[in-house]
């Protein structure tokens, strides 16, 4: 008798110091079947797919694969299991081609001939041609793209014969067609007997692949279900654990003045690579500007230099009238334009210093932070107080180094202090990134609440449903430049995927 | 060695927990690298057992670390002489190691404080040798600021090379301190020799007009003060000024410093100006308050051993002054052991180990003992 | 500082004599440097699993001393080998702990083990400083070459230990770039997440470099006093191992380009004692200042050359590996 579940997990726990990331789960997956994991940031997918492969190890319960209890010590012992996972930030080394990276850990042979390379590279190209993946084997992975390193990674957990393959978030670094094609190997994949679990938070995604889905919330496994008993307004009632509240919309406004208009920009990214293509664009009083593209398009960098942080090789920007002549964060903070990075905690807060710290970022200099040469520090806490008030910032006090926030929290300090500053100008870069749906809400009224006071606000996401529902106006950028815009209402997902793939189609004509 | 791995050197975490398998069964080890507070005990516990392990090497050549250790602490600390000669030692300790925490503030590796306090030194025989008969009002304030400018120069030629060439510190700083000792060895050997010397080899005495005042007629030398104010500075920089609130952000986090339009260059070098100028300032105290000339070994490695006093304080300036003061003592105690047939190089030994031993204390410190089950 | 002793006899014309000169330097280089290179070799090793090298200074003095100790001792070159070997072991211990299983600030505990490793060393040389070592270092002779022109003067009869380190570079090139464990070791280097995935175990293999690497870097602290200089002085090296560090980063953690950085350092440490020799007016301190100076200057050169480019690091130098770390 055949167990019907190839991978069952009870009862598991996992707890980080006094963080519990997984409750008491329980999780089963049939084989050869396409199961979802579904739940929002900070559910605690990743965290239950890490110990299915290894690289953590749970604090209590038991896993068995195929009817066995096994204990999966590290990343080693599931590949001997045949469990291989695809992360959702590649494991990759980039100076390594697509072949050695494949063969890493190969125990066969010591001592690596041409011969032997030659018998290896056609094994993998077997492999790979098995199930539609196309890779270049003897490139270098720093110079594939951002699809083609995942089928490097795919192949990679293939090859070690795997045939329970976990996918962490997998389309969220693909364009619409490149996550298309990579349902459709799913779908090879799983007609050749592999079981396939995939997490994501994209309930669109989930309809379209999955045969079961378990959806998750803040670490507890709520319900399992067949996908053609529900639709997606049920599994995204489970997902947040109310009715989905309604989504803020911004209200008609007229623009007003431009604040910042960028002509021509071209910045050249070192090591040759040009990151931003002539781009031009304005952005107005009391209007979001959205820019939607995958990343890895030089969104980065044309954030970087509109907030003063690196300089550009042609083209000008000018805020609020005034051009600026080189890149320099000062007359960025001068000129009121506020910037919330897209790695909060590498580039906008510094971990170690407390609340006040941290609020004080930008605003340090001006006389009602400082006077000579000294900080105010019974007025700066004052007004510490009432921002962490304001903008419901929960923390254990002022002084609390505030990597031990949460990042909705983190979120916020950033926001506070961008917002306080009143800017003219907000670019914000990926705001939303890793917040559950509660602190989400939040940035998005937040957003939408300096749009309505007549601010510009410039905002760069991968999350196109984000893009499209809060913004004015639409661009979207590939490889550099801005290969389409749009307003809000000619916006349409399959238009912008198709820009964003890099092919142009005039509205009403068959793409190229 | 980059920037990058130099941040992510210094013990803060970023992580939420780690485990790793308890060697005892029924026990587990847990690192709690979230916790940047070193506690109290580590210091006090790394000295004992660094103490313990040099007991080792001592009873191994012959000699009863009991004897060695006792007769340390009564030439330290026992009599007012060893009492004032370790407050004197502890001057220089003080200022060098205050000029190096502000160093480590930001992650900038300044191991050249040795070379900056004999460049500081040298400049202000400098002043002794090619302005001989100023009065003492002019003689000594010139001579100060000779010892900070030098000290200062030689920390900016540590800078400029990793501010603009990405040159490590660390190798920099080192090798101009092997560039500074020649130079002493030169100067105290050649021009600047003394014809009419002494055993040692070095430059003329320095009349009263060149010399610190000293206290009570102990060797105890006005470049207290200067080390005082030093700390209560240091104190206060980082405490409450913009300035210090600006390093603060660079050591917790270079890249946000950057979004905050602080040009990191421009912070490196000011730093090094300061950080360098402190230890040229202790070269000056030292030659003219305590050696009133300058001569071959003036220094027995305070730049060295300050690097071990900022590191053992966690830079904090209360740690700072008692760390020095210990280490002062310890030199001597060094000293007072030579007569027994030990090396000075005993001290160093010691040093080391309680270096060690405070890095090891400082992880051990963030392991948190769970018992499962 | 020991002079080569060339067996050919004085040239007469101008021609010879400068071929001659230059033979001098290349060999003086190689006995100079060679110390450098078993040190560089082991930093190399060490830094490719992503651990910062910064005590090689007190590793070289304490495998000096150690071999002096048991040379003296023993009378036996090969005890004094072995006994260099294993304290370079006993320290790559403490410091693979420290750094790999501690995860304690990898440069702190590089200064650490410098200043305990001069300390300790002057300790326990005391008794022995200045005294000759009995027997020296087997000179391996190759009698049919010494008819050859210019190789047959510089390695007809060059000692065992330089011999060591021609096959330490060519091994660790082969190791690195032809095996399989050489891939793993620079996949590790620059990312030991994937390598753990892959199944890698990164903790044993930045346990087993650092061991290897310290054991020869004690081993060019051996060298330094057994070959080159004839007996313990306290703080021999004299900037050498910190000099190493920084040949590491000029060969790009490559091996043979470290043969080549540390013979050129060699030719410096030798060619400011050939200009004394000259009878130059330039005071010797000067003179000695010049492998430190280089240094920087060499440094600040490739600084300024590769800015923007790849430095050739392993991207993991210094990091502290975590498997639990929540990217």
């Amino acid at each position: 008798m055949t167990e019907p579940y190839v991978v069952e997990m009870r009862g598991i726990r996992k707890q980080f110091g006094s963080l519990v990331a997984n409750d008491n789960v329980d999780f089963a997956v049939k084989a050869g079947e396409v199961h979802a994991l579904l739940g929002e940031n900070g559910a605690g997918k990743s965290t239950l797919m890490s110990m299915l492969s290894g690289v953590y190890r749970p604090t209590a319960g038991e896993i068995l694969i195929r009817g066995r209890k096994v204990n999966i010590r590290s990343p080693r012992d599931a590949l001997a299991l045949g469990v291989g996972m695809v992360f959702q930030q590649f494991r990759l080394v980039q100076t390594l081609t697509a072949a050695e990276n494949i063969l890493l850990g190969e125990k066969t042979s010591v001592w690596r001939g041409a011969s032997w390379m030659r018998r290896k590279m056609d094994e993998i190209s077997a492999v790979a041609g098995r199930f539609g993946l196309g890779i270049t084997a003897d490139r270098p992975v720093w110079q594939m793209s951002v699809g083609e390193q995942q089928r490097v990674e795919i192949v990679k957990v293939l090859y070690r014969g795997a045939d329970i393959i976990l996918l962490d978030e997998p389309t969220s670094v693909l364009t619409p067609g490149e996550t298309d094609q990579l349902f459709e190997t799913l779908l090879k994949l799983r007609a050749a007997g592999k079981t396939i679990i995939l997490t994501t938070h994209k309930l669109r995604e989930v309809m379209a692949i999955a045969d079961r889905i378990s959806v998750m919330r803040k670490g507890r496994m709520l319900k399992t279900l067949n996908r053609l008993e529900t639709n997606e307004r049920e599994l995204a009632q489970l997902m947040v654990g109310r009715a989905a509240s309604g989504i803020v919309k911004p209200e008609a406004r007229a623009p007003g003045k431009p604040l910042l208009e960028v002509e021509g920009l071209t910045v050249e990214a070192g090591k040759g690579r040009t990151a931003v293509r002539g781009v031009s664009f304005t952005v107005r009083e009391g209007e979001i500007v959205g820019i939607a593209g995958v990343a890895g398009n030089g969104q980065s960098e044309l954030a970087e230099a509109l907030a003063g942080l690196r300089e550009w090789n042609a083209g000008t920007i000018r805020v609020c009238g005034r051009e600026w002549k080189r890149a320099s964060v000062r007359t960025a903070i001068e000129s009121g334009v506020s910037h919330v990075p897209e790695n909060r905690m590498r580039s906008g807060l510094a971990g170690s210093l407390g609340i006040v710290d941290n609020l004080l970022l930008k605003s340090y200099r001006e006389p009602e932070r400082s006077r000579f040469g000294l900080l105010r520090g019974r007025r700066n806490r004052e007004w510490a107080r009432s921002l962490v008030e304001r903008f419901d910032i929960r923390a254990a006090g002022l002084d609390t180094p505030v990597r031990q926030l949460s990042g909705g929290n983190q979120q916020k300090l950033l926001l506070a202090r961008e917002v306080d500053r009143d800017p003219m100008l907000m670019i914000a870069v990926h705001p939303t990134q890793g917040l559950d749906i509660g602190a989400t809400e939040s940035v998005h009224r937040l957003l939408l609440g300096l749009r309505a006071s007549g601010r510009g606000v410039l905002l760069i996401s991968e999350d196109l449903d984000e893009v499209m529902q809060l913004s004015d106006r639409i661009l979207v950028m590939s490889g550099g430049a801005i290969v389409g815009e749009m307003s809000r209402e000619d916006a349409d997902r399959e238009r912008i995927g198709l820009y964003m793939a890099g092919l142009r189609a005039a509205p009403g004509e068959a793409a190229s | 060695m980059n920037g990058k791995a130099a941040a992510a050197g210094m013990e803060t975490g970023g992580t939420e927990g780690a485990r790793r398998r308890g060697l005892v069964s029924g026990f587990r080890f847990e690192f709690d690298p979230v916790s940047d507070r070193v506690p109290w005990w580590v210091p006090i516990a790394a000295v004992l057992a660094a103490l313990a392990v040099c007991a080792v090497f001592i009873a191994a050549n012959g000699m009863s670390p009991l004897a060695v250790y006792g007769k340390m602490l009564t030439g330290a600390f026992g009599t007012r002489f060893g009492l004032t000669e370790t407050l004197v030692k502890t001057i220089p300790l003080l200022l060098c190691g205050v000029g190096v925490s502000i160093a480590y503030r930001i992650s900038f590796w300044n191991i050249g404080a040795e070379g900056q306090f004999l460049a500081g030194a040298m400049a202000a025989t400098a002043v002794t040798i090619y302005l001989p008969d100023l009065p003492a009002a002019a003689s000594l304030p010139l001579m100060t600021l000779a010892g900070i400018a030098a000290g200062g120069v030689w920390g900016l030629m540590t800078a400029v090379p990793r501010a603009y060439f990405q040159v490590n510190e660390l190798i920099t700083s080192l090798m101009l301190n092997y560039v500074a000792l020649l130079l002493l060895d030169y100067v105290v050997f050649g021009p600047w020799r003394d014809p009419g010397g002494l055993n040692f080899p070095g430059s003329p005495m320095f009349t009263a007009a060149q010399s610190l005042p000293a206290f009570g007629g102990t060797r105890l030398h006005f470049g207290l003060v200067f080390a005082l104010a030093a700390v209560l500075l240091y104190a206060f920089l980082f405490r409450r000024t913009r300035w210090g609130y600006e390093l603060r952000l660079i050591g917790s986090n270079p890249e946000a410093a950057r979004n905050a339009g602080i040009s990191l260059n421009r912070q490196m070098l000011l730093v090094m100006l300061a950080s360098g100028g402190l230890a040229g300032l202790a070269g000056m105290a030292e030659v003219s308050g305590v050696a009133h000339r300058l001569m071959y070994g003036i220094s027995p490695g305070y730049g060295y051993t300050a690097i071990i006093v900022a590191w053992i304080a966690r830079l904090h300036p209360l740690g700072l002054v008692l760390s020095a003061f210990l280490f002062g003592g310890l030199i001597v105690g060094g000293y007072s052991v030579q007569t027994i047939g030990l090396p000075s190089a005993t001290s160093e030994m010691l040093q080391g180990a309680v270096l060690f031993f405070v890095i090891a204390g400082a992880a051990l410190g963030r392991v948190r003992i769970r018992r499962i089950g | 500082m020991r002079e080569r002793v060339c067996e050919v006899s004085f040239p007469t014309d101008k021609g010879a004599a400068a071929m001659d000169l230059i033979i001098q330097i290349v060999a003086a280089a190689m006995s100079a440097g060679t110390p450098l290179l078993f040190a560089v070799l082991g930093g190399i090793l060490i830094e490719r699993s992503g651990i910062i090298q910064l005590g090689a200074e007190g590793v070289m003095l304490m495998g000096a001393v150690t071999a002096a100790l048991f040379c003296i001792r023993t009378g036996s070159l090969a005890a004094a080998l072995a006994a260099a070997l294993a304290v370079g072991a006993a320290l790559g211990l403490l410091h693979a702990f420290l750094t790999v299983s501690m995860r304690v600030n990898q440069i702190v505990c590089g200064l650490a083990l410098t200043l305990f490793g001069s300390g300790l060393s002057a300790f326990l040389g005391r008794a022995i400083a200045g005294q000759p070592m009995p027997g020296a270092v087997p000179k391996i002779d190759l009698p049919f070459l010494e008819p050859a022109p210019v190789i047959g003067d510089l390695f007809a009869h060059l000692d065992a230990l330089t011999w060591l380190s021609f096959a330490l570079v060519i091994g660790m090139h082969l190791y690195l770039y032809r095996t399989s464990w050489g891939l793993h070791l620079r996949a590790l280097g620059d990312s030991p997440q994937t390598a753990d995935v892959m199944g890698i175990p990164v903790t044993a293999f930045r346990y087993g470099c650092v061991i290897a690497g310290t054991m020869m870097i004690a081993l060019g602290g051996a060298d330094l006093l057994l070959v080159f200089s004839p007996a313990w002085i306290e703080g021999m090296t004299a900037g050498r191992g910190w000099i190493a560090v920084a040949l590491i980063i000029f060969a790009r953690w490559n091996p043979l380009r470290a043969l080549l950085a540390a013979y050129f350092f060699g030719a410096l440490d030798a060619l400011g004692f050939r200009i004394q020799l000259i009878g130059s007016n330039i005071p010797s301190y000067f003179l000695k200042m010049i492998p430190y100076v280089v240094t920087i200057l060499v440094l600040m050169y490739l600084g300024f050359r590769n800015r923007g480019k790849p430095s050739g690091s392993p991207e993991s130098l210094g990091v502290p590996y975590i498997r639990e770390q929540r990217l």
